[in-house]
Formats: C-alpha cells, structure tokens, sequence
C-alpha cells in the first residue's frame, strides 16, 4: 500500500504514459511537415538506380511488364511506385503493358493510368496496352509467356486483343524485356518462379517496406535487376525522372515521424533503465 | 482550400476516421468500417469474377463455342464448392487433390531452382580482404553458414559450435531488426496515404505547391 501512494518519479509516469498521446504526437510529426516543408534530400539508392538505368537503356521497341499486384491495403505505398515507373515508361516510348494478378489491382491504377496518358499525351493501344484482370494468377504468368494474345482476349476497356496496334508484334517471353511486379504479398515468386527462371526475362520488383529485406537475396543472386522499397522507393524513384508527385510529398512527414520514433525508443530504453537500476 | 463536393470522398473520409477511431478504443463506427470492407471486397470480387473469369471463360467458350472439355474442370469447381454441404463434402477432397497436386508439381520443382540452388550459388564468392565487395562476400559466407548452424539441431549448441551459432544469433538479430525498420516505415507510409487523401481530395488543399 505504502509502495503504491509513494510519489512516482519522472521516468516511471513516462514510461505509463497513455499510448494515444504517442498516437497523437506521431500523428502530429507526420501532417505538420506538409505544411512546413524543409526540402529535406531523397538520396537514390543503388537498387533504385538499377531500374532506372535499365528502363533508360531501353528503346522505343522493347517492351515492359508493369504488373500492379495489390490491393487498396497496400496502395499508398505501391502505387506511387507504378505511377513513377509508368511514368517513365511513357517518357522513353518503350512499349508498356499494364496489367494485375490481383482483382482490385486493374481499378486501382486505371486513374493513374489515364492521368499520366493525359500527361504524356499517349494513347492508350498505341503507346501502352492495359490489360483486364484474369483470373488464375500464376496460370496468367506461364500463359502469357507462352502467348500474350491467347492470354487476354481484350484490353481493360474491352478492345479485341487483335484490333490493338501495340500488341501485333508482341508474343511471347522473348519479346518482354523487363517485368516489375509490385507487390505486398509474395506474388514477386510467383514471376520469378515462373517468368524469369524458366524463360530468362529480366525481373525488378517494388515492395511494401515490410517486404522489402525478403528480398535483397534475390537482389544479390542476381535473378532481380534492383528493388523499390516502400514509400521511400517511390520517392527515389521520382527523384530519378525529375517529377516529385505523391512518394515525395509523403517522404518529409515520413523522415520526422522516424526521427520521433528514435527518440521515443531512447526515451523508453533510458526510462527502463532508469527505474531497473533503482529497483 | 476547396472541400470536396463529391459524396464518395466524403465517405471516404468517413470510412478513414472511423477506422482511425480504433486508435482511441473500439467502437461501433470501427467495426461498421471493418465489416463494410469485408462485404465491398467480397461484392466487388464476386462481380469481376462473374464478368472477367466465368462469362468469358467458361460460359461463352462453352456454350458458344463448344468447348466442351471446360465442363471437366468446371465439376471439379463444383465438387470444390460441395464442401458446403456436409452429406457431399467428401467429394471436396478430389478437387482439392487436384488443385493440391498440380499446384506443387509446378511450385516444387521451380522453388528449388529460384530459392534453393540459386541462392546457393549466391553464396559461392571471391573472398578478400583487399577489396570492399571481397569484404562483403566474407560477411555474406560467414552469415550464410552461422545461421544455418543455428539452426542445426541435431548437435548440442556447445564449443566452437555454440560459437558459432551464437554468432548465427547475432546476424539473426540484424536481420530481424532491417526488417522490423522496415515494418514501421510501411505502416507510417499507410497513414501518410491516407493524410494526403483527407488533405488533397478532401480539404483540396494543394500540397504540391
């Protein structure tokens, strides 16, 4: 009884504090730097730069997979990612097809699609194809690198795969030149199981954050080009075509809300510490 | 700042608080929330696959066309969904066995390939000490082996052995703490998604400037 009415000291009342105050103050840390923007720098890492200097490398003949493999859970991270590498697609001319495993994945990247065609002024079946969900997953890889026609009898608008001009010279794994397939679950195996194993195509992928350490040995072995990390692969990757969109404006609120964390942790383990060694 | 006229963002909006709302504690609007998402996920799903997977699939191919093999696989389909129905479940496990089987004969053989040999390969390395790349092969090596001893259990962890599967223990933990650095990056850049939505599409506040 006496132990409990003893007046607590400093660290033990910060170590019980609520955690909806630490809710509160990280939310702050992260919608404050929107407003107050300290140009804070991206620097582009070398998995990043990998993609970036292969798509550059590309020319207008050769063909990309972007295969937008997510759902709406996962989206504020992987859909800038598809955004900046679409993006940059358009901007070297190389032909693009844009298509998902994933049921929710076509109506998530339709907006950017269209919003970045207006931008580049590109037509959709002449500059790039987007392709309608299929059901089948891994099925739809192994087709389509055996026959991309027989795959998807139309486009996402419903067009007849024969009538779209870009796809007349295209048939199977060895005109690909690249795939990246973003992805939050583990649907970068199910291409490298099955596209870029047994027919050779070159293969990078974009992650959420919480995938991304899975992934370095691959990265390593050789058998993916590079990586795009969560939110701060986007923002390399924005950084890298010169067009500083959503990762970007996000990696500010990102960078303070990391440094609040750190201090919380030291606080924490120094509170901890402080009340063990009194004990 | 423009605040949005359109109805959907605005039940965005809603749908974004009263999920937040959970922060606080559970409530009614968290769980309206979580069971709208579950019933739009499987209503939206269910209407894709009637349009995109069994018109075009199934009924036109067969119906139309005439390919009548597509009938094998859709009883097995059918045998699938029997589970359901407790006096015809047993049949369930035929389609399952199906499914099971054909699924591992394509992943097994190339999972070795993408995630065994190959890796093994990844570690076969030019060692040295006089270059940073030979440097980091040996950490490569040297990490490789002392988890995998770790993670022998067939002899006491005992010696130069628990040696080195302590060590194994330590590389264990830097990988377990890149990956936890990487979980909270993922689970902020969900929030800032969502700030930007309530920011931009909401309020209309311009932050690119």
């Amino acid at each position: 009884m006496a132990e409990d009415a003893r007046k607590k000291t400093f660290w033990e009342r910060l170590i019980q504090i609520d955690r909806r105050v630490i809710y509160l103050i990280i939310a702050l840390a992260m919608i404050l730097p929107f407003f107050f923007q300290m140009g804070l720098p991206i620097p582009v890492t070398k998995e990043v730069k990998d993609i970036y200097d292969h798509i550059e490398a590309l020319t207008p003949n050769d063909v990309v997979i972007l295969s937008a493999d997510f759902d709406p859970s996962v989206s504020p991270e992987l859909l800038p990612m598809f955004d900046a590498l679409f993006r940059h697609c358009l901007k070297k001319d190389v032909k693009t097809i844009a298509m998902s495993l994933y049921i929710q994945g076509p109506g998530l990247i339709a907006p950017i699609i269209q919003e970045a065609a207006k931008d580049y002024q590109k037509v959709n079946g002449v500059d790039y194809v987007f392709m309608p969900w299929i059901y089948g997953y891994t099925l739809v890889v192994m087709d389509m690198m055996e026959d991309l026609k027989a795959t998807f009898p139309t486009d996402y608008y419903g067009t007849r795969i024969e009538d779209i001009p870009i796809v007349k010279k295209i048939e199977n794994y060895e005109d690909y030149d690249l795939i990246v397939c973003f992805t939050g679950s583990s649907s970068y195996a199910w291409w490298l199981l099955y596209a870029h194993e047994p027919y050779g195509v070159p293969m990078a992928t974009g992650v959420t954050a919480v995938s991304a350490a899975d992934i370095y040995p691959y990265i390593q072995s050789g058998q993916y080009i590079g990586m795009l990390g969560g939110l701060k692969g986007a923002a390399e990757y924005e950084t890298l075509i010169n067009e500083k969109r959503m990762a970007t404006m996000g990696m500010e609120a990102q960078n303070w809300a990391h440094i609040v964390i750190i201090l919380f942790i030291i606080i924490g383990n120094i509170g901890y510490m402080a009340i063990a060694r009194k004990k | 700042m423009h605040i949005s006229i359109n109805p959907w963002v605005w039940l965005g909006v809603f749908f974004t608080f009263s999920v937040l709302s959970f922060l606080y504690k559970d409530n009614p609007f968290y769980k309206l929330a979580e069971h709208v998402t579950v019933g739009v996920s499987i209503g939206y799903g269910m209407v894709i696959i009637w349009h995109n997977a069994l018109i075009p699939r199934f009924y036109m191919p067969v119906f139309q066309e005439g390919k009548l093999i597509l009938i094998i696989p859709a009883i097995l389909g059918l045998m699938m969904i029997l589970r359901i129905v407790p006096k015809y479940s047993w049949l369930s496990r035929y389609a399952i066995c199906f499914s099971v089987g054909g699924g591992a004969g394509l992943a097994i053989p190339r999972s070795m390939q993408a995630s065994v040999l190959r890796q093994l390969e990844a570690t076969m390395l030019d060692l040295g000490f006089t270059t940073t790349q030979g440097i980091n092969n040996i950490v490569i090596f040297v990490g490789v082996l002392a988890v995998l001893i770790y993670f022998f259990f067939s002899k006491e962890h005992k010696g130069v052995f628990g040696g080195i599967a302590k060590l194994g223990i330590w590389f264990l933990m830097v990988g377990f703490g890149a990956t936890f650095g990487y979980t909270v990056m993922a689970r902020l850049s969900l929030f800032i998604g969502r700030v930007l939505f309530v920011l931009q599409d909401f309020l209309g506040i311009n932050l690119a400037g």
